[in-house]
């Protein structure tokens, strides 16, 4: 961590974006974790998403759970309401925040013990809702927080820094959140900041459950040897399905690949994800096809990362649950109460 | 024998089949003495069962208004061959048996009135249908009692024209049971019974409904537009009287979409999850659980308690304790409730005491879960929420605006200089809050359940936490000025001794303290509605040497948060506890109360009947 206090004036020559603001004015706190933690490069990330997108702070809210991930939300964003709420349970308050007011972009940020261990229940739950959510899981394979212990997506026999075996299967939470019908599943690398920003960009735009499965090596307790979630392992067994390339609406198209190799999906409000097809056999459609490859790239020690899975068709929580567009929480007691002469109706009714 | 003669005030006990359709016609039974002007309790006594186990149904009937529970039975309506020995036991002598006399039985009671009805024979006989043979059995011998009691059948006939609105095909055959068990009974069975129903108008300006029923409404009337829930009997038809009423009343014409949005969450921790996160963003979120949820919810309602997240949750109290009797009744999630979750924290709890208060506390908690940023917990109870009760009618003032408490707007923070999330800027421990997307620069923060300063930033400064932990006794005590008062039954104190009730043990105290003012006993009596407590309580309590604390739990679980939160003097307070999951009866509080100050002064009164 960096005890340098930011400085609060800006360069005049920073590069500004559509709404006339710099990144600077997308930063949060100094953050607390560990230097070099994955969890900074994905709050870097996120912060230059947003930047890029020019997206009002204030209209996006910053929901996590507990441990060192569910810390990060405190460095991005400062102008951004944020929700650190109890182990596991981010999805819940996400829920309910969403129900309240759909219009504003909600930002999840868990981590592997928060997700795949005490909080999957409520994982699985709001995928399958189809909750309108980018939620990142920012995956290190260990309890950082509480010094080392196995999570649940830590590879089988991989070795923890005291040189203890997992005794446990991993869990591969993008696999699962295709299984459960998530509309957007990616995965990336904390440290491919060109693949993770197209990325975040995408899911930011994407109406649904968005997911994002993020590889962020732990430095203290999950950087070394014999780690499978370690900066080494991953640069070396990343196998990306496809680099991404996100044009928002209204800007002209284009891309740096060539006609053919290229797929573009056009996401709920218009503008563009356009993938790099680095393999003929994949379709980021096709759920069964996704899977297959999830799994053979398993079966060769691969870790596959990109746009896994995408249906902009599916309809979101609150479309599902036919909600009023108007948000719930500018309902007034003119929309809510009934009123006297209904209630004296129902007193009828009840004689 | 002398037969039991009663006009008016009676008990009737229906003894069933779980799943035989039985509850729908007793239903309408009870239903149809409230029509004739009879106040009415009906009590449904169900098993955790769908099919096959017994199940009662017992109905108090009384003009003078004494609606608790009553031991013994006067008319017991015998259709479970299974429970024949214990419905026996219940009838009380003089007192009329009618069973279904197509298998004739010996009950071996001479004091005893037997009616023969052949429900059996005379469904097989009139109907063809299977399903229809065995459910109108009921309805048979609901229209034999409207005979038997000289109650207008008319009444009967509309209540099913009524119930199968939309439905008509159904109304002719009910009509034709109602009917045949009417005509059997006048045609065989003249005046055999000596217990009538005569009209009154008694329950003119009355209504007869649910406590759930009521708190779902009153939760529509209070503007909640979020409910999630976790189906948990005996609150489940809380959430479905709240989804029932927002379908009828908040459905935006024009678009035909809701203007609220209900899940059934994936258990009672995401539920309570949810509702916190909509109140964390000005949306109006509760749920209802019972005891079981309480203790699943519990570290969410420390962090709604500590981050001043405004939330409100109903208890319906089930006998406990862990799974315990999940279709019987107690108040024993008082302690729980009060204190729930770890660390130093206390909540406000609302305790309404018919549908009528569940109606206005579910729309007041919404208020002063805003107005004070923290959980409500309403605190009912099985025989509340899942009877039917008869109360005044409900009432809304149209004036009335939702009380949002202290939120600042985008306008607002325009003109502070200093946003503090938990600033005590006026005194009274309530901070000010933003709801988010409030302003581009100003009122964001971030919301926390770890140690916080005044402007919501991380702190491990342990006198920073202090006074921050102090604050929030400060927002409890201005929270103890803005709940409920606490109702006396008497305009001014009279007695040294005085008695402290709450929820629905109010259905059986009137009859209580009436019947020990027949022997002789005046008692000062209170009824607690909300916690934190306030001026009166303390008062009320100062001003009697000796008072008895009646709940429906074991450890006199008020009792004990009264001794706590006051310092009172254990001596000064008797419990009077009833925890056999049967609602509590006048006969058990006055016996208690009697038998306490003539002789036998055990400093508890426990037990079951």
């Amino acid at each position: 961590m960096t005890y340098i206090v930011k400085p609060k004036n800006h360069h005049p020559d920073l590069e500004k974006n559509e709404l006339g603001l710099t990144r600077r004015d997308y930063e949060g706190s100094i953050s607390s974790l560990c230097a070099g933690c994955g969890h900074d490069s994905i709050s870097a990330a996120i912060l230059e998403a947003c930047f890029e997108l020019s997206l009002s702070a204030h209209n996006i809210a910053k929901l996590s759970g507990i441990g060192c991930s569910s810390k990060a939300p405190a460095y991005f964003l400062n102008q951004s309401h944020g929700f650190n709420s109890v182990h596991g349970r981010m999805p819940s308050v996400a829920t309910g925040a969403n129900l309240a007011n759909h219009e504003m972009l909600y930002l999840g940020i868990s981590g592997d013990g928060d997700t795949a261990s005490i909080g999957i229940g409520q994982f699985i739950h709001a995928a399958r809702r189809q909750l309108n959510v980018v939620y990142v899981v920012e995956n290190n394979g260990t309890y950082g927080l509480t010094k080392g212990q196995f999570s649940a997506t830590n590879d089988l026999e991989s070795k923890s820094k005291y040189g203890e075996d997992n005794l446990f299967p991993s869990i591969d939470l993008a696999a699962m959140a295709i299984q459960l019908e998530a509309s957007f599943v990616a995965r990336s690398f904390s440290g491919d900041k060109e693949q993770l920003v197209p990325l975040l960009k995408a899911a930011m735009k994407h109406k649904g459950f968005s997911f994002l499965d993020i590889i962020s090596p732990c430095v203290a307790f999950n950087n070394h040897g014999t780690s499978t979630k370690s900066y080494d392992y991953i640069r070396e067994h990343n196998e990306s399905v496809s680099k991404p390339d996100f044009v928002p609406l209204g800007k002209e198209i284009t891309t740096s690949y060539e006609e053919g190799q290229s797929v573009q999906v056009p996401l709920h409000d218009g503008s563009l994800i356009s993938l790099e097809k680095l393999s003929k056999d994949f379709d980021p459609s096709n759920k069964a096809s996704s899977l297959t490859k999830i799994n053979k790239a398993e079966e060769k020690g691969k870790v596959l990362t990109g746009l896994l899975y995408i249906n902009t068709e599916s309809k979101d929580l609150k479309e599902t649950l036919n909600v009023v567009d108007k948000p719930l929480n500018q309902l007034s007691e003119k929309d809510l109460c009934p009123g006297a002469e209904k209630l004296q109706a129902i007193n009828k009714d009840l004689c | 024998m002398s037969n039991i003669k009663s006009t008016n005030e009676f008990v009737i006990k229906f003894a069933n089949v779980n799943g035989s359709g039985s509850a729908s016609a007793n239903q309408m039974f009870a239903k149809g003495v409230f029509r004739s002007g009879v106040p009415v309790s009906p009590k449904n006594i169900f098993p955790s069962n769908i099919q096959g186990l017994p199940t009662w149904f017992e109905v108090r009937v009384s003009e003078k208004g004494y609606l608790g529970r009553r031991e013994g039975a006067d008319i017991v309506v015998a259709m479970n061959p299974q429970s024949y020995n214990q419905d026996l036991m219940e009838l009380n002598s003089g007192g009329y048996l009618l069973y279904d006399s197509s298998w004739k039985r010996d009950f071996k009671r001479t004091d005893i009135n037997v009616i023969e009805i052949p429900l059996t024979k005379l469904c097989v006989e009139e109907f063809s249908n299977s399903k229809q043979r065995l459910l109108f059995k009921n309805i048979v011998y609901v229209g034999a009692l409207s005979y038997l009691l000289n109650m207008e059948k008319e009444i009967y006939e509309i209540l099913i024209k009524e119930q199968f609105k939309g439905k008509e095909k159904l109304i002719d055959p009910n009509v034709k049971a109602l009917n045949l068990g009417y005509d059997y009974a006048r045609e065989n069975l003249k005046e055999i019974c000596e217990i009538k129903i005569e009209t009154s108008d008694k329950t003119k300006g009355m209504i007869l409904t649910s406590g759930n029923d009521a708190s779902g409404l009153g939760c529509v009337y209070g503007g909640a537009t979020v409910c999630a829930w976790y189906p948990i009997t005996p609150s489940t038809s809380l959430a479905e009287a709240f989804t029932d009423f927002s379908e009828k009343l908040r459905v935006e014409e024009e678009t035909n979409k809701n203007k609220y949005a209900i899940i059934q969450a994936e258990d009672e921790l995401a539920a309570v999850g949810m509702a916190i996160g909509a109140n964390w963003n000005g949306a109006r979120g509760f749920t209802a659980t019972s005891g079981p949820g309480i203790s699943l919810m519990s570290e969410f309602i420390g962090l709604a308690y500590f981050a001043e997240v405004p939330l409100v949750l109903f208890d319906i109290q089930r006998g406990g304790p862990s799974t315990g009797m999940p279709t019987r009744t107690q108040q024993s999630d008082v302690l729980s409730c009060a204190y729930a979750s770890h660390g130093d924290t206390k909540h406000v709890l609302l305790i309404p005491s018919d549908p009528k208060e569940c109606f206005e506390f579910a729309a007041e908690a919404f208020d002063l879960a805003d107005r004070i940023q923290t959980p409500v917990i309403v605190l009912s109870d099985l025989d509340l929420g899942m009877n039917d009760w008869t109360c005044p009618e409900f009432k809304w003032d149209d004036t009335k605006l939702f009380d949002k408490g202290k939120v600042l707007h985008g306008k607002d923070l325009e003109e502070i200089e200093n946003f503090g999330r938990y600033l005590d800027v006026d005194g009274d421990g309530i901070p000010y809050r933003t709801y988010p997307g409030a302003h581009p620069e100003k009122g964001a923060y971030f919301t926390r359940g770890t140690s916080h300063d005044e402007y919501a930033k991380y702190t491990e400064d342990g006198v920073v936490n202090a006074r921050n932990l102090s604050r929030l006794l400060k927002k409890y005590q201005t929270a103890s000025e803005l709940v409920p008062n606490p109702i006396f039954k008497q305009e001014t104190n009279t007695s040294s001794i005085g008695v402290i009730y709450y929820g629905s043990t109010e259905a059986s105290m009137q009859e209580a303290l009436d019947l020990l003012h027949e022997e002789g006993v005046i008692l000062d009596a209170m009824r607690l509605r909300a916690f934190p407590f306030n001026l009166e309580v303390w008062e009320f309590i100062e001003d009697h040497d000796l008072l008895f604390i009646v709940e429906q739990n074991r450890d006199g679980q008020m009792r004990t948060l009264i001794m706590a939160e006051g310092g009172i003097i254990p001596d000064k307070l008797v419990s009077v506890l009833c925890f056999d999951g049967q609602p509590i009866t006048a006969d058990f509080i006055s016996n208690k109360i009697s038998s306490h100050l003539t002789g036998s002064p055990s400093k508890t009164a426990v037990g079951g009947k």
